[in-house]
């Protein structure tokens, strides 16, 4: 958990407060101007499409430190990066981009088992796919755009996970937002954690039942509103409700913490509650043989009734999966829009997947699918132990590959950012929206490509850029040789 | 005497001061009682209506022993276990299913781009620089240079300032449309409009008016009419009409010359999603806008999914720079989420290219649309619903069986024959229970330009030739049409 000590929350209130009131005054002057002006002639009678407050927040806070995200790369999102050059000629209200390029090493994409840039075994056969099924089928599922590496990969989705059935999708935010809806309707209860991510938000929202959130990982939290809702009922009406779902994720990606899934099922065993675990950042990346959270924390997969995931972070494809019973399966291909609206997943990405599949799983005749799993296991204890020794706030758990360091103040994160990348290390910041307003956080994502130097590269300028910003909030461990100095004498 | 005066004037002064005192103890203790009070009030509690009585804990343990859910899924029908045709190869104008060789009208693959070499071998370089996925969203080192000259080559080819890619086509329309319209703002739809888009409204919260059933302009104009005039709120509300430039679920076209009349009458906006009509209409293949001769700036909004024409995947929107700057910070399908794998903006771009270099294509579409209208618009039982210029061509029963669910069964019956018997792949499209669309279902068909040639040898086959048996339920005839004489 987050432990804000006041003095930061002060100072990152004031820092917010200026900004805000230097947004204002800029705005109110761009008013007048305009309004000397008179602008927008060719817009008479038109209300503005972007009304002012809606875009204050892009337009007077973002647009300063634009530099600091969406940094386009000209390579694959590899351990190492070619990172290209911006310039700007206003001052970050609009960049331009430079033919130079930087070699970074990358510690901010979703690359957990090193299956993003090309593979010996699975670039040749998604090469193959390509040439057979071309890059899209052009159909949506129902139609004419499943072919036998669908059907495939479904199978194979459904034996890794350990269900029944599985349904794939092009996108994997989609896959949120348009099941839940299929799933429970008008009538029907959503129990969400807080912290869950803003596709699970929109499909709950979009679902038409009413939604209640429980505390961040709480069961005991969970079960006091379960036995509240069951026993009020639906609002205003009284009745039962019809189904009551709860949403949790294997690992939350702005925290890197893992779920406490066995308490939880326990509590929805209890209550008759349906289970709803999004394995979008946990699948592939943790439990022995990759298989997710279930497998890590020990929880039976057929106490879980739906379980979802994403091709995109372990298996660098793109994409996502809902795994369940053959019922509810052959429910959800009947009636998800999703399946029965969209174009079919592409095929050169639907084998990408079958190919990482079978190396993880060790099919393709080799061992590196658990020399990867093993690499990022060890990669990720020994990042986070050192950052913490070092004296960093990082959040998160043992074992998880996603670990946050909290910045807070507004203005440490462009100074973290681009310090970083004047030292050719590419990390990624999250503010507001991501995260709450005053908790904004650098996001380190480790890959099973990562070596033991560039690790050690990493946390060499994370320390340096740490210390000249400002960031180490807690003491940091003394070095052993100066303990052991001590012991001898 | 002057000491009587003195006296006197002592005593009324005396008088005086005692009327003060006395008036002066009188505020006093008016003031001391104010205080009093105000004090007696502020300790009270405050009045907190009554609650509810609180259920005891062995009350709601019994009620949660008590409540029973409903199952997570209805019960599963026949028409849920069955499963659509599997392909071999790819989805072009032949591919294989079953281990046969069928002629493909369910695809839309309209200028005949899938397994075209230039596509592939674009693809194929792009695959060994970036690999498949970009494993992370556009904000987040998921931004390749192939994206950002895509989004380039998009705006150059369509003639507006700038434009931005999408992950997927469903996620536009319900992630582009919340972006611009909040509580209070107006839209208008046709109710002709895709389902889907119309499921994803529901995360909307503003008005949203269905106004006309066949293109019908007079209904749209008295609806706006109605709605703009004397009504002061209408300047401050962000007023729009979403049409589809060519109808997903008939085939039918937008009048978008109209359109833009209204609009600039009542001042609203259009977003026009161009998914069927980009690189099909227009000389160029530049969409609806080209069609009509209307400047592409009197659109506000366009989108279109790069699914079809363009044969990947994705979607594209395109406008002004202030609309789709907006879009890159506040749109959640965008922002969180990972960005289009990069080999199929790589592929969007190799279309756009092919498509601006060779125009003529467009021409054997059309004349493909042509042939097709002819050979199917005398078939019995069946009529054509769709524009002649649109590239789906939409059969629907003259006469349905009464229930929606009987038509969908008969059409998906008469779509079995076809293909088992005459190897021709055709659909009837699938609706999803969650929609509420009230369209007649047909059978819909694809028409590419690919299939020209396909049309050329089926003419010198003796064998080819496709035969509709319409099923009634008493009499059963045969109808042969010869679409490819």
């Amino acid at each position: 958990m987050v432990r804000l000590p006041y003095l930061t929350a002060l100072t990152t209130l004031f820092s917010y407060g200026l900004l805000f009131a230097f947004g204002q005054m800029r705005d109110f002057f761009r008013k007048l101007i305009d309004w000397s002006k008179s602008k927008g002639k060719d817009l008479k009678g038109y209300a503005p499409i972007c009304l002012g407050l809606e875009d204050f927040y892009t337009r007077r806070l973002y647009l300063r430190i634009q530099d600091c995200f969406s940094r386009p790369i000209a390579s694959a999102p590899d351990a190492w990066i070619d990172v290209v050059e911006r310039y700007s000629n206003d001052h970050n209200k609009t960049l331009h981009r430079t033919s130079n390029t930087t070699k970074c090493l990358n510690l901010g994409s979703y690359n957990y088992l090193g299956f993003a840039a090309a593979d010996e075994y699975c670039t040749p056969l998604v090469i193959e796919s390509l040439k057979k099924y071309s890059a899209s089928t052009c159909s949506v599922r129902v139609d004419g755009g499943t072919t036998n590496l669908h059907t495939e990969l479904e199978e194979l989705v459904a034996r890794f996970v350990g269900k029944p059935a599985a349904i794939l999708f092009g996108m994997g935010y989609v896959t949120n937002s348009a099941i839940i809806p299929a799933l429970v309707g008008k009538g029907g209860l959503i129990i969400s954690d807080s912290l869950n991510h803003n596709s699970i938000v929109n499909g709950a929202r979009g679902s038409g039942a009413s939604v209640r959130v429980f505390q961040h990982n709480s069961p005991s939290h969970l079960e006091e509103v379960l036995r509240e809702q069951i026993a009020e009922g639906q609002p205003r009406t009284h009745r039962p409700w019809k189904k009551i779902i709860v949403i949790v994720e294997g690992i939350y990606s702005m925290e890197g913490e893992l779920c406490n899934l066995p308490e939880i099922i326990a509590v929805c065993k209890k209550y008759k509650a349906y289970t709803y675990l999004d394995e979008a950042h946990s699948i592939g990346a943790v439990g022995k043989s990759g298989r997710g959270v279930c497998e890590l924390l020990g929880v039976d997969t057929a106490d879980v009734d739906i379980m979802m995931g994403t091709f995109t972070k372990s298996f660098g494809s793109c994409g996502g999966y809902i795994a369940a019973s053959k019922e509810i399966i052959q429910y959800l291909k009947h009636t998800c829009p999703a399946h029965l609206y969209a174009t079919s997943m592409s095929p050169p990405a639907v084998q990408q997947v079958i190919s990482a599949i079978k190396v993880i799983l060790g099919e393709d005749g080799s061992n590196r699918g658990a020399q990867k799993l093993a690499s990022i296991r060890q990669n990720s204890n020994f990042f986070r132990s050192e950052l913490q020794k070092m004296g960093f706030e990082v959040l998160g758990d043992n074992d998880s590959p996603v670990m946050p360091i909290m910045l807070y103040n507004p203005a440490k994160i462009p100074a973290f950012s681009r310090e970083c990348l004047r030292r050719n290390v590419a990390v990624v910041t999250v503010a507001f929206p991501a995260t709450p307003l005053l908790l904004a956080r650098a996001r380190i994502c480790i890959s099973a490509s990562h070596t033991r130097e560039d690790l050690m590269k990493g946390l060499d300028v994370i320390s340096k850029v740490g210390d000249l910003v400002g960031i180490k909030y807690f003491p940091a461990e003394p070095p052993k040789h100066v303990e052991q100095d001590k012991k001898t004498l | 005497m002057i000491y009587e005066r003195k006296a006197l004037a002592r005593a009324d002064r005396c008088c005086c001061c005692d009327c003060c005192c006395c008036e002066g103890t009188r505020h006093l203790v008016v003031e001391v009682l104010l205080v009093t009070v105000i004090l007696f009030q502020l300790t009270r509690k405050s009045y907190k209506p009554p609650k509810k009585p609180l259920k005891r804990r062995f009350e709601i343990d019994d009620l949660c022993e008590e409540w029973v859910p409903e199952p997570l899924h209805p019960p599963i029908t026949e028409d849920m276990k069955v499963k659509p045709p599997v392909l071999e190869s790819a989805a072009g104008c032949h591919t294989i299913t079953d281990g046969k060789e069928v002629v493909n009208f369910t695809s839309a693959n309209y200028v005949g781009l899938i397994g075209h070499e230039k596509i592939i071998d674009s693809c194929v370089c792009s695959l060994q620089k970036y690999g498949v996925g970009s494993c992370g969203p556009r904000g987040f080192y998921g931004t390749t240079d192939v994206h950002l000259d895509c989004e380039t080559r998009i705006a150059k080819f369509m003639g507006t300032p700038d434009s931005i890619i999408y992950s997927y086509g469903i996620s536009t329309i319900f992630s582009v449309i919340p972006a611009f319209c909040k509580k209070g703002d107006m839209i208008h739809m046709s109710k002709l409009i895709h389902c889907g888009s119309v499921l994803f409204f529901a995360f909307c919260n503003f008005q949203v008016f269905f106004y006309f059933k066949r293109n019908d302009m007079t209904s749209l104009e008295s609806t706006l009419d109605k709605l703009t005039r004397g009504n002061k709120q209408a300047e401050k509300m962000r007023c729009y009409i979403v049409v589809e430039a060519v109808y997903q679920n008939s085939g039918q076209i937008a009048p978008l010359d109209e359109i833009v009349w209204l609009k600039e009458k009542y001042c609203f906006r259009v977003i026009l999603d161009e998914s069927h009509s980009f690189g099909v209409l227009g000389n160029s293949g530049r969409g609806l806008a080209e069609y009509y001769g209307v400047s592409i700036d009197k659109i506000d909004i366009i989108t279109a999914g790069m699914g079809n024409a363009l044969a990947t995947d994705g979607d594209f929107f395109t406008g002004k720079v202030r609309v789709v700057d907006h879009q890159r910070l506040s749109i959640s399908g965008y922002v969180f989420s990972a960005s289009l794998p990069p080999y199929l903006a790589s592929a969007a771009i190799s279309a756009v290219n092919y498509l601006e270099d060779n125009p003529t294509v467009l021409t054997s579409l059309r004349s493909n649309f042509a042939l097709l209208w002819k050979g199917l618009s005398d078939v019995p039982g069946l009529t054509i619903a769709s524009h002649p210029l649109s590239p789906i061509v939409f059969l629907k029963l003259k006469k349905s069986t009464g229930s929606s669910k009987s038509d969908l069964e008969l059409l998906n019956n008469l779509a079995d024959r076809v293909l088992k018997e005459d190897s021709v792949f055709i659909v009837s499209p699938k609706r999803s229970v969650l929609d509420k669309c009230h369209l007649p279902v047909g059978i819909r068909l694809f028409v590419s330009a690919g299939s020209f040639r396909l049309v050329e040898e089926s003419c010198n086959h003796s064998s080819g030739r496709a035969s509709l048996r319409f099923l009634c339920s008493k009499p059963c005839f045969t109808v042969l049409i010869c679409p490819f004489r």
